[in-house]
């Protein structure tokens, strides 16, 4: 497991990192989300040991992240590069063997990789010739190339068509499904609400919620039901253990202070006329977010 | 668990393997090389060096044995001394005939009758034809007190030529280290490279593929001239000469190229954009510059030669032409190279420190102080 325990960083006498612990657990996809200058990208950094934390470690199964174990990472950097004149694959090919791969094993690596993100056809081309989507792929390529046990990817979605994300996605599942931990920050909620098993969230700084996607929905969302009928639900309000957190005719969002009051109010509404839909509101990561930053 | 060290870079550097370390500068040294001579610009600069050497060998060669044709009238001594002295001769009928000759511009110059019996007079048309009046005059014997004096004009081409070299590889290639660590900067890729090597593989590796290059391009050049003097017959006691001198200059401009590129890299590190490497390399230029001019202009001085061979970055074209003039004793350029290592060795682990504390600040340019106080800053 990937450990972040208590990592303090300050730049100047901006602390942009305060106290940040959280895990990335093996064959798990770990959303990292956070507004922009929340740290992500700074913890990564650290993470990657391109930046130093002033206080607070990093482990790999419970060891010190120390250069060796760090080649066999995989990043992807939040700001895309790879040498603009260089062919894709040979570029991809020097990178796997920057990494530690014999040559042959890295052509290997990345023929097999190539065709699995649908960039074989351009494997021959500079970079600087491929469309920005496609640079993108190979940009992912690049995390990839050496097999590695830990990816850390920073905005890996940011600038890829729905076609390419649904690629990239399944990639990644791949890799998570062998035991890879995977941590990748986004700034599209729909994004990380699908694909991640577990979540941390940070603002300004500082871990506001770590855990599995069902957990925190139940921790941190108030159990919401929609109810639709065909007459006004104007009526809804005057049940006891209710409040209401939408009105709108014959819909309505409320809020139970117990929940089991749900059957309660089911079998006043039937009392009252046909119910056209009653159940429970999945909050969206988007509201759990916003639930937890604010 | 261990903390995280203040600097995360050294730490690296420590823990990574004398093996990998080395195999990762090897494939950054590979991939400078492999990159370097696909690139058209490389390969035309490449070329022009080679038809240069060639020219500047070939051409004086060709210009001084362009031997002179003699139109000759009765006085077979006259034409066969000249004969002997190498000159084409050409019999004429009369002197009207060989007058007619000369002012064609078909003879350099024309021997003819004189005024008195036995007497000869030579026809030229408006300078006196040296090497045909000597070649019909008897000289003295002379001797030379100081056979193994340099000739003045090599005196004056061969520190032209050894500045010129060293001044030009140094300044091209040091230009494009800065370029290729920009770039890596620019394009962001070092985030990815820094993860992967640590930083003084980076570096190194990136000094001695241009290294490599580099001394490639200062053999082909010494070959090619050497080839094409002996091409066209030039004297080998000039090789004899110059020898012991580009003997000793090839060990001086590898490690003296060593020494200004880490100089270069760390130009390349310290800014962002291509744009910005001009005006970062003042200092690089003028450790190159400096040294070129003074030694071109200084060359005649033994003091200042004796000075200049000493310092590091004038060494490297400065102590083979004392060698070349014979003005140094033996002990000397290995003395001037020791000295040149050290500066070299002490420039690199400077250059290795404010690599590392520059290649990662990717927001405008990065002060010497800001690289050597701190490994990074950058806010994300």
């Amino acid at each position: 497991m990937l450990r972040v325990a208590s990592v303090d960083r300050s730049f100047g006498d901006r602390r942009v990192l305060d106290d940040i612990s959280f895990e990335v657990v093996p064959g798990r996809m770990t959303g990292f989300v956070g507004a922009n200058g929340a740290g992500k990208t700074t913890s990564m950094r650290i993470i990657l040991g391109l930046l130093a934390a002033d206080s607070g470690t990093v482990t790999w199964n419970g060891a010190p992240v120390t250069r060796a174990v760090r080649q066999r990472f995989g990043y992807m950097p939040e700001e895309r590069g790879l040498y603009p004149k260089m062919k894709v694959r040979e570029q991809l090919v020097y990178l796997g063997r920057l990494y530690g791969l014999t040559a042959p094993a890295a052509q290997r690596s990345v023929d097999e990789l190539l065709d699995r993100i649908g960039l074989a056809e351009r494997a021959d081309d500079p970079v600087e010739k491929l469309s920005l989507g496609n640079q993108q792929r190979a940009q992912i390529a690049a995390a990839l190339v050496h097999d590695p046990e830990v990816l850390i990817l920073d905005e890996p979605f940011s600038g890829l068509d729905p076609i390419a994300v649904e690629v990239i996605a399944g990639v990644l599942r791949e890799r998570a499904a062998r035991g890879v931990p995977v941590l990748f920050s986004s700034h599209q909620l729909d994004v990380v609400e699908r694909l991640c098993d577990d979540l941390v969230i940070i603002a300004a700084g500082a871990v506001r919620a770590a855990g599995s996607r069902a957990d925190l929905r139940s921790r941190y969302a108030t159990p919401r039901y929609e109810l639709v009928l065909d007459a006004d639900a104007g009526w809804v309000r005057d049940l006891p253990g209710i409040s209401i957190v939408d009105l709108d005719g014959a819909r309505v969002v409320i809020e139970l202070a117990d929940p089991d009051d749900d059957q309660t109010v089911l079998r006043a509404a039937l009392a009252r006329g046909p119910v056209r839909a009653f159940g429970p509101i999945i909050p969206s990561l988007a509201e759990i977010f916003r639930e937890v930053t604010q | 668990m261990t903390a995280l060290a203040p600097s995360p870079t050294r730490q690296r550097a420590e823990s990574a393997t004398g093996t990998t370390l080395w195999a990762a500068t090897k494939l950054v040294a590979g991939r400078e090389i492999m990159v370097k001579v696909r690139d058209r610009t490389f390969l035309i600069s490449t070329i022009l060096f080679l038809v240069i050497a060639a020219a500047s060998t070939v051409l004086p060669a060709l210009f001084a044995n362009s031997s002179s044709t003699v139109a000759v009238v009765g006085s077979a001594d006259a034409g066969g001394m000249l004969d002997r002295a190498g000159m084409e001769v050409v019999a004429a009928a009369d002197v009207a005939a060989a007058e007619q000759l000369v002012r064609d511009g078909d003879v350099d110059a024309a021997v003819v009758p004189g005024d008195g019996a036995g007497t000869i007079r030579v026809l030229a048309m408006d300078r006196t034809p040296d090497s045909v009046v000597r070649a019909l005059s008897s000289a003295p014997p002379v001797q030379l007190l100081d056979p193994d004096a340099v000739d003045p004009v090599l005196a004056f081409m061969v520190p032209m030529a050894f500045a010129m070299v060293f001044f030009f590889l140094s300044i091209g290639f040091g230009v494009q280290i800065a370029q290729s660590v920009t770039e890596e900067k620019q394009t962001r890729i070092v985030e990815i490279l820094v993860a992967a090597v640590p930083v003084r593989a980076l570096l190194v590796g990136k000094i001695l593929g241009n290294g490599a290059l580099a001394f490639g391009q200062v053999v082909l050049i010494a070959l090619v001239a050497v080839v094409s003097m002996q091409a066209v017959g030039g004297d080998t006691g000039l090789l004899g000469q110059l020898g012991p001198a580009i003997a000793w200059f090839v060990p001086f401009f590898v490690v003296g190229f060593v020494l200004l590129a880490s100089l270069w890299a760390v130009t390349g590190a310290l800014v962002s954009r291509q744009e910005d490497i001009s005006g970062a390399s003042g200092p690089a230029q003028l450790v190159i510059m400096a040294p070129f001019f003074l030694v071109l202009f200084l060359n005649g001085n033994p003091a200042a030669m004796t000075l200049l061979s000493y310092v590091p970055f004038s060494a490297p074209t400065a102590m083979p032409l004392r060698l070349f003039f014979g003005d140094a004793a033996p002990w000397e350029p290995i003395l001037a190279l020791l000295l040149l290592l050290g500066a070299a060795a002490l420039c690199i682990s400077l250059a290795g420190r404010l690599y590392e504390g520059s290649l990662l600040r990717t927001n405008g340019k990065t002060s010497l102080r800001a690289a050597w106080r701190e490994r990074e800053t950058r806010v994300s």
